[in-house]
Parts: structure tokens; sequence; C-alpha cells
């Protein structure tokens, strides 16, 4: 038998991460509605004034998104260090950062990607212009891609770990914090007016950061929790 | 060179030379943040805008130094241990922690209290306020992180990668908290930065701030002669007596 | 400075004193964990030491 090269075993992973995902449908959509829940949660804390609303609809879609990201995450690597398939990746020879990515990006299709088209949905129902949809799926785009990778890193030091996910989301919403400040202040900017690309390209340096980076911390932390 | 590093790292002479070394911090600790104190309090001139309440600086500095200092020791410390697989140096990294999130408090609340006479409110979301907040975060995060496993193994090097990943994001957190402050204000002036003041009256701060050093250090070898007791446990030369 | 108006602190009294007085209590309080968790560790270890002496005996 053939081993497979790098590249294979990646799209293999992904494959598979999304065929199992799609099985377990409910771990998919539970955090979307969860985002949609949050989102009604502040109009009905505030006003129902759609001008008032306005003013902060582009932070408030990105605090839901954030928390409902931060949701999902709990459940990446649950299931498959709990049966063993991580050990055997971690033993399989095959560079374990391109694995976990894979990984990843399969998650943040099923999880995040959502968060980012229904964006202008729940952003509308917050008065958020029409003209400002474009920035916030932008930065919603770059935002939820970092956030699944930063996410990933606390997710896979915290595997196994009682309450997992509020410990999860304390690790993990300090490290998000600069995406959230970046990204709702470029809707924010959109809708005054201002060119939003200054912010949308700090994002974008952050996601290439973590993109970088991320799948080294990511591994070393995996290894960690699965040699223990 | 190595040799003697792992020499020295090793459990009970680290500990002896830890105890010898205490007393080297921790007297001159003490006198230099009571000379700070004294100086700080009666010698030097009151502030021409601020008054006497400028004083608060005198600690609230020092504070906020000290609580990123002890992050990045705490990192760096945590990254030795990783890599080189050196279990003093996890453990100064323990150590460290309650040490920098104590020091990260009394920045807030000095910083807060210096804001009331200022500006008027208890809490004002300026860029050094709200960073030194979120540093807060990153070290409760770390420490409950570490309480979460009952592996000491596993929660050496899990806190290690954690805060590892903070130590690098603490200058994005710093720069997005910063742009994020100046967006009203283009031409503002930083809240609690110092007042421009004369050379004269930053002696006391540079005092405090050899003091905290020191005071730290002594600290370290205190909790650091308590980690090794702990993690030693079963060793031999520990069961032979100290 | 007199000793009035250092107590006074031209006014802003409450503030530098409770942020002093802040100051020396985490200074205060640390120097205090540090002192007892180091003693707390001796003495567990110490009862070690003994019990050992004793079950070789």
């Amino acid at each position: 038998m053939r081993r497979a090269n790098i590249s294979e075993a990646a799209g293999l992973v992904f494959r598979r991460d999304l065929t199992l995902a799609l099985r377990r449908w409910d771990e998919v959509t539970q955090p979307l509605i969860f985002y949609v829940v949050v989102t009604t949660l502040f109009p009905l804390a505030t006003t129902p004034d759609l001008a008032q609303l306005r003013t902060i609809s582009g932070g408030v879609v990105w605090v839901a998104a954030l928390l409902s990201a931060l949701l999902a995450l709990e459940s990446l690597f649950r299931s498959d260090v709990e049966d063993g398939t991580m050990e055997q990746w971690v033993l399989s020879g095959q560079p374990l950062a391109w694995l976990l990515l894979s990984k990843v990006a399969a998650h943040w299709i099923l999880t995040g990607l959502p968060l980012v088209l229904i964006a202008p949905v729940v952003g509308t129902a917050l008065g958020l212009p029409f003209d400002a949809w474009g920035t916030l799926m932008l930065s919603l785009l770059l935002g939820t891609a970092a956030l699944s990778v930063l996410g990933g890193i606390g997710a896979a030091l915290t595997v196994g770990v009682r309450r997992g996910s509020v410990l999860l989301s304390l690790l993990v919403l300090p490290l998000a914090m600069p995406l959230l400040i970046f990204g709702a202040r470029a809707v924010a900017m959109q809708m005054d007016g201002d060119s939003p690309a200054g912010p949308l390209q700090l994002l974008a340096a952050i996601f290439f950061l973590a993109l970088s980076l991320g799948p080294l911390a990511m591994s070393a932390a995996i290894r960690i929790s699965v040699e223990s | 060179m190595w040799t003697w590093l792992h020499k020295f790292a090793s459990p009970p002479h680290a500990y002896r030379l830890l105890g010898r070394l205490a007393p080297w911090f921790g007297w001159p600790a003490l006198a230099l943040i009571l000379l700070a104190t004294w100086w700080g309090l009666v010698r030097a001139p009151a502030d021409y805008q601020q008054g006497d309440a400028f004083r608060i600086l005198y600690v609230h500095a020092p504070s906020a130094w000290m609580s990123m200092f002890i992050y990045v020791v705490m990192a760096v410390a945590a990254g030795i241990g990783l890599i080189w697989r050196i279990k003093l140096a996890h453990a100064a990294a323990a150590a460290s922690a309650a040490v920098g999130a104590s020091f990260t408090f009394l920045a807030l609340a000095t910083g807060s209290i210096w804001g009331k006479p200022m500006w008027g409110t208890w809490w004002v979301w300026d860029a050094r306020l709200t960073s030194e907040l979120i540093l807060l975060f990153l070290y409760f995060g770390y420490m409950a992180l570490r309480a979460s496993f009952d592996d000491p193994q596993r929660a050496d090097r899990a806190s290690a990668v954690l805060a590892i990943v903070g130590v690098i994001n603490v200058p994005i957190i710093h720069y997005s908290v910063e742009w994020w402050t100046t967006l009203h204000q283009p031409a503002s002036v930083t809240k609690l930065d110092k007042p421009s003041i004369a050379i004269e009256m930053l002696y006391p701060l540079f005092i405090m701030i050899v003091g905290f050093q020191l005071y730290y250090g002594w600290l370290l070898c205190r909790r650091l002669r308590a980690e090794i007791l702990r993690r030693e446990r079963n060793a031999t030369w520990l069961k032979e007596g100290l | 400075m007199d000793l009035q108006s250092f107590f006074n602190m031209g006014g802003y009294a409450e503030f530098v004193w409770s942020a002093y007085g802040l100051t020396a209590v985490v200074l205060v309080a640390n120097w205090v964990a540090a002192r007892r968790r180091e003693a707390e560790e001796l003495a567990s270890a110490r009862r070690r030491t003994q019990q050992l002496k004793e079950s070789r005996t």
C-alpha cells in the first residue's frame, strides 16, 4: 500500500470532516441559530429604533459572530481525540500542522462561512445600510477565518477539560479583541462614508499571521494534549 | 556552558542557590521602595497642572511596567521550558503568574484612582487602561488553564503554548487598542501619560521601578523554592533530608 | 513640606493615600503569600522525610 503524500492526506482529512459534519447537522446549525438569537438580544435590551441601532449594528453583528464561532469551536477536536484518531495522526508521520489546517478549514466552511453569509440579514435587522454589506462580509470573512485558527489553538489546548467551552472562551476572547476592534470599526467607517481600507488591511495582516503561525501552535498543542 | 546550565537547573542546586540569593534581592528592594515612596511623596515638588495627585504616577507606572515585564518573563521561561524541557523554567513561569496578575490589578486600580480627580470618572476607556485590562484577562486565562489539569506536565506544556501565543499577541493588542482610542481624538494626549515634567521629578519613578524589579526577584526566589519542593516531593535528595 | 500638607496632599488626600495604601496592601500580600507557600511546602517535605525515617526504623 502506497503512503499518501501530504496533499492527498490533507485533502482526505478535509473531505472526511465535511462528510462527518454533514451527518451531525445540528452541530452545524445550532451555532448559527445562536448567532441570530444573540443579535436579537440587543434591540430587546436597548431600543427598537433602527436609527439608533444602526450606529452599533456592525459591532453587534461582530460580537454575535465571535460568540457563535467560539461556541462551535469546542467540538473541533473533541471526537477525534476521544476516539483515538488524533493519536493516529500524530503518529502517522504526516506533517500534523497541515492535517490540522485542513480540519480547521472544513470546520470554518461549516461554521464560519454561514455567519458571513447570513450577516447582511441580521445586520439589516439592526439597521445596517446596504452599502455596508460588502465591508461587513469581508471583515467577517477574514475575522472568522482568523478566529478559527486562533480558536483552534485554544480548542487543542483544552481538549478533554471539563466545562472546556467556558475555558476556551476565556482563553480566546482576549486574543480575538484586535479582530473585533478592526472588523467592527471597518463597518462603522464604511457607514460614516470613510474608506474602511485601513482596518481591513490590518485584519488581513492578522489573518495571514494566524494562518502562518497558528497551525504550528495547534500541532504543538495537540501533541501535548494527546501525549498526556 | 551547557553543563553549568544543567547543573544550575538541577533542583537541589537551584534550591540552595535561590535561598542564598533571596536576601540580596529582598533588602535592597525594601530600601529602594521606601526611598522612592519618601522621595515621591515628600521630596518631589507638586505638578503644575495636576497638583499632588500626580504622585500616584510613582506607584501606577511601575506597576504597569512590572505587569508587562513579568508577562514577558513568564512567556520566555515557559518557552525555554517547552523547547529545552527544563522543569525549572516551567516552575519559574508558574511562580510568576500570580505576581504578574497582582501588579496588573494594581496598575488598573491605581490608574482608576488617578483618573477620578483628573477626569471625573472612575474608569476611562483609554489605551493604557484598556490594554492593562486585556493583559489581566490574559493572566487569568493562563492561570485558569494551568489549574484545569491534574497532570503537572500537561499543565506546564499547555500553559507554555498559551503564554507564547499570548506574548506574540500582546503587541497586536496594544496597537489595536491604541488605534481604537485615537479614532475620535486624533490629536489627543494619552490620558495617563506622564505630565510634561522636569527630570528631577522622574527620579523616584526610576527608583521605584528598580525597587519593584528587585522585589519581583525576591518573590521569584521564594516561590521557585516552593515550586521545587512541590515538584521534587518524590525525589531522593528531598527524601534524604534538607 | 510640612506634616499638614503631607496628609492633605493638596486636596487629593483620599486619592493619593488610597493609591499608595493599595500598593502597600498588594506588595505585602505578595510577601505573605510567597512566605506562606514556601513554609507550607517545607513543612510538608519535612513531614514526609520524618515518615520515611520512621518507616525505616
